[in-house]
C-alpha cells in the first residue's frame, strides 16, 4: 500500500517540521531566566538519552552524573589551561569521558545487577573525591572547582554568550547526537544490546561477546554524557564537584524512570515534564524549601501508579484515537459496499 | 606514630566500627529480606539523630529516653516504608530503590523545615571518660555506642539463630516463595525486618548525635559507607557486614589520622573496587541475587 506509506512519511515530516518550528520559536516566547533553564533542559535531554543507551543492556549505572562531570572538567581544563579552542576542547572532554568509561568497564562489568549499581556508584565517588582532594587542588581546584572557564567564542559574529544563541547551538549539537544515538539503537549493535538485556546467557551461547557490547554501550553513553557536560561547562563557566553529586544522579534516574525507558522518547518526556513541573509550576507556587519533598512525593506516586513511565500513556491515547478512527472508517465503508 | 596516638586511633576506630556495623547490618537485613537497596538508610540514621536533637537538646528529656524514642520512632518509619512503598513494589526491585530515594527527599525536607539547614549542637550527656595508661581517652559518649553495638548485634544474632521469627526471617531471605509455601507470612517477616533494620540505623543516629553535629544532609556519607561495607562483605551476609565494618573502620580511621579524610574515603572506595575485581560477590557473599 504505497499510498498510506507515503501518507505516513508525509505526516512524520510534517510532525518534525512543526517540532522544529516550535523549538526555534520557543526561546523568543520566554523570559531571560526561562531561556537559561531552557538551555540546561536541552543539555539534560542529551544526558538522559545517553543514560538510556546503557540501560538498554539492562545495567543501571550510578556514575553517569560524575561521567558528565568528567566531560565538563576535561573540556574546561583543556580550554582554560591548555588554551585549546572551545569546540575542540568539547570533543576532547567527551572523548575523555568515553575513555574513562572504557577503563572503568574492566572492573565494573565483572558485576551485574545491584553489584554493578553500587560498584558504579563507588567508582563515581572515587572520581568525585579526586576533584575535591586537597592534594590535587592545583589541577581540579578542590571543593570550589574550576572558575572562569572560557565561553564559546563568537562564530560568524554570533554571540554565544546570549542564552538564545547558545540554545540554538545546543539544539543543533543535541539533535545530531540524538540522531546518532537513535541510529545506534536501531542498528545491529542496538539489537544486540536488547538481546543482552533480556537473554544474556542465550546471547553468549550464540557467540555474542557480552562484555564487549556492555563496554561499547557504556563508552558511547559516557561519550555523549561527557559532551553534555562540556556544553554545560562552557555555558555556566564554572564546574564544582558538588554539581555532579549523588543528587544530580538521582535526578537523572528520576527523569528516566518517570518518563520510562522502553522507548527512545520516554526519557525525553520525563525530563521535559519534570523540568516544567519543577521550574515552572513548583517555582510559581513559591515553596522553594518544600520542592525536594514534592519532588520525592511525585517520584513515589509515579513509581507506584505509573511503573512503566509517562511513555506508557502514549500508546493508550493513540489506541483510543485509532479505535475511534477505525469505527468511523467502518461506518464510512459500509454504505459504499 | 607514637604509642599513645596509635592506641587513641585504635580506640577511635573501635567506636567508628561500632556505629558503622549498626548501620550496615540494618542495611543488609533490609536487602536480604526485602530485596531492596534502601537508599534512604542514611536518612533513617539522620532521623534518629534528630529525635535526640528534638527531645534531649531542645526539650530536655533524659538522654537515654531520647535514644529509646529514636529507636522506636525510626523503627516505625521503617514499618511505614514497608507498608507504603516496598510492599506494593515487591516484584519491582528497581522500583523499591527509586521509591526509597523519594522517601529520602521527603525525610530531608522534613528535617530542613523542622530544624533548618544549619548544624545542630547537641551537648554531651556526660563528661565522664576512661583514660588508658598511655593517655588514650575513651569518652563515655563513645563507649555507649560501642556497648550498644555489641549488645544489639549479639541480641540480633541470637534472635536470628534461635527464635522462630529468626528462622522465618532467614528462610525469607534465602527463598521467598519456598518460605511462603512453608506457611511463613511474608508480610509479617518483612515488617519485622524493616523495623529491626531501620531501628538499628535510628539508634546509631541517636547515640552519635552528641558526637557528630547533625545536619539534614548527614545521611549521604553514611549511606556511601554502608554501600562499601555491604559490597565488600557480600550482599546478604550479616557476619560479613560486621567483620568488614570493623576492617573498614580501622583502615579509614588510620588513614584519616596519618593523612587526611578525603584520601581515607578514596582508599576505602578503591579497596572496595579491588575486592569486587577479585571476588565480584564480596568476601562473604554467596551466589548472586540479582
Amino acid at each position: 500500500m504505497p499510498r498510506s506509506e507515503d501518507k505516513a512519511t508525509f505526516l512524520w515530516v510534517l510532525g518534525f517540521a512543526l517540532l522544529a518550528v516550535v523549538l526555534v520559536a520557543l526561546p523568543h516566547l520566554l523570559s531571560f531566566s526561562q531561556q537559561e533553564i531552557l538551555v540546561l533542559l536541552v543539555i539534560n535531554v542529551l544526558l538522559v538519552c545517553s543514560y538510556r543507551l546503557l540501560t538498554l543492556t539492562g545495567e543501571w549505572s550510578l556514575a553517569h552524573a560524575v561521567i558528565m562531570g568528567v566531560g565538563a572538567y576535561a573540556s574546561g581544563l583543556c580550554a582554560k589551561d591548555l588554551g585549546l579552542p572551545v569546540p575542540i576542547a568539547m570533543v576532547v572532554g567527551a572523548a575523555t569521558a568515553g575513555f574513562l568509561a572504557f577503563l572503568l568497564s574492566f572492573p565494573l562489568f565483572r558485576m551485574k545487577g545491584f553489584y554493578f549499581l553500587i560498584g558504579s556508584f563507588a567508582a563515581g565517588e572515587v572520581i568525585r573525591l579526586m576533584w575535591k582532594w586537597s592534594d590535587l587542588t592545583f589541577l581540579f581546584g578542590g571543593p570550589k572547582g574550576i572558575k572562569r572557564i572560557p565561553p564559546m567564542p563568537d562564530i560568524f559574529s554570533i554571540d554565544f554568550y546570549e542564552p538564545v544563541n547558545y540554545y540554538y547551538l545546543c539544539l543543533i549539537v543535541v539533535s545530531i547526537s540524538l540522531l546518532i544515538l537513535y541510529r545506534i539503537e536501531r542498528s545491529r549493535i542496538g539489537l544486540t544490546f536488547h538481546a543482552i538485556h533480556w537473554q544474556d546467557k542465550l546471547a553468549e551461547s550464540v557467540g555474542v561477546d557480552t562484555f564487549r557490547y556492555r563496554m561499547l554501550a557504556f563508552v558511547i553513553s559516557a561519550f555523549f554524557a561527557g559532551l553534555a557536560g562540556a556544553l554545560y561547562a562552557h555555558y555556566v563557566g564554572a564546574v564544582a564537584p558538588n554539581r555532579f553529586d549523588v543528587e544530580e544522579m538521582v535526578y537523572i534516574l528520576i527523569w528516566a524512570i518517570v518518563g520510562g525507558t522502553a522507548t527512545f522518547y520516554g526519557p525525553i518526556i520525563g525530563v521535559i515534564a519534570l523540568t516544567v513541573l519543577n521550574e515552572v509550576i513548583l517555582r510559581s507556587l513559591g515553596v522553594d524549601e518544600m520542592r525536594p519533598m514534592l519532588y520525592g512525593g511525585i517520584l513515589i506516586i509515579s513509581i507506584l501508579f505509573l511503573p512503566d513511565g509517562l511513555e506508557s500513556l502514549l500508546p493508550k491515547i493513540k489506541g483510543w484515537f485509532a479505535g475511534r478512527k477505525e469505527r468511523r472508517d467502518a461506518l464510512a465503508d459500509q454504505p459504499a459496499e | 606514630m607514637t604509642a599513645e596516638l596509635f592506641l587513641q586511633t585504635v580506640v577511635n576506630a573501635t567506636y567508628a566500627a561500632s556505629y558503622m556495623a549498626l548501620i550496615a547490618v540494618g542495611f543488609v537485613l533490609i536487602f536480604g529480606v526485602m530485596g531492596v537497596v534502601n537508599f534512604a538508610h542514611g536518612e533513617l540514621y539522620m532521623a534518629g539523630a534528630y529525635v535526640v536533637v528534638a527531645l534531649y537538646a531542645d526539650q530536655g528529656f533524659p538522654f537515654f529516653v531520647a535514644v529509646a524514642a529514636g529507636l522506636v520512632f525510626v523503627g516505625l518509619l521503617g514499618l511505614l516504608m514497608e507498608l507504603a512503598l516496598f510492599r506494593p513494589l515487591r516484584d519491582n526491585p528497581l522500583g523499591g530503590l527509586i521509591a526509597s530515594i523519594g522517601f529520602l527527599l521527603i525525610l530531608q525536607t522534613v528535617a530542613v523545615l523542622g530544624f533548618g539547614v544549619r548544624m545542630e549542637n547537641v551537648p554531651p550527656s556526660t563528661q565522664e571518660k576512661i583514660t588508658f595508661m598511655d593517655g588514650a581517652v575513651l569518652t563515655y559518649q563513645r563507649l555507649y555506642v560501642i556497648l550498644a553495638a555489641i549488645v544489639l548485634l549479639t541480641a540480633l544474632w541470637v534472635f536470628l539463630r534461635k527464635s522462630k521469627f529468626g528462622w522465618a526471617l532467614r528462610a525469607c531471605s534465602q527463598d521467598r516463595e519456598a518460605a511462603a509455601l512453608q506457611g511463613i507470612s511474608i508480610n509479617q517477616t518483612a515488617r519485622i525486618a524493616m523495623f529491626i533494620g531501620a531501628a538499628l540505623a535510628g539508634v546509631a543516629g541517636a547515640l552519635t548525635a552528641p558526637l557528630v553535629s547533625p545536619t539534614p544532609f548527614m545521611g549521604h556519607s553514611v549511606v556511601v559507607t554502608a554501600f562499601i561495607i555491604i559490597i565488600v562483605g557480600g550482599l546478604g551476609s550479616l557476619e560479613g557486614a560486621v567483620l568488614v565494618a570493623i576492617l573498614y573502620a580501622f583502615v579509614h580511621t588510620f588513614v584519616t589520622t596519618i593523612y587526611d579524610g578525603t584520601l581515607a574515603n578514596i582508599v576505602g572506595l578503591l579497596l572496595m573496587l579491588a575486592v569486587l575485581i577479585v571476588r565480584p560477590t564480596g568476601l562473604f557473599g554467596a551466589k548472586e541475587r540479582a
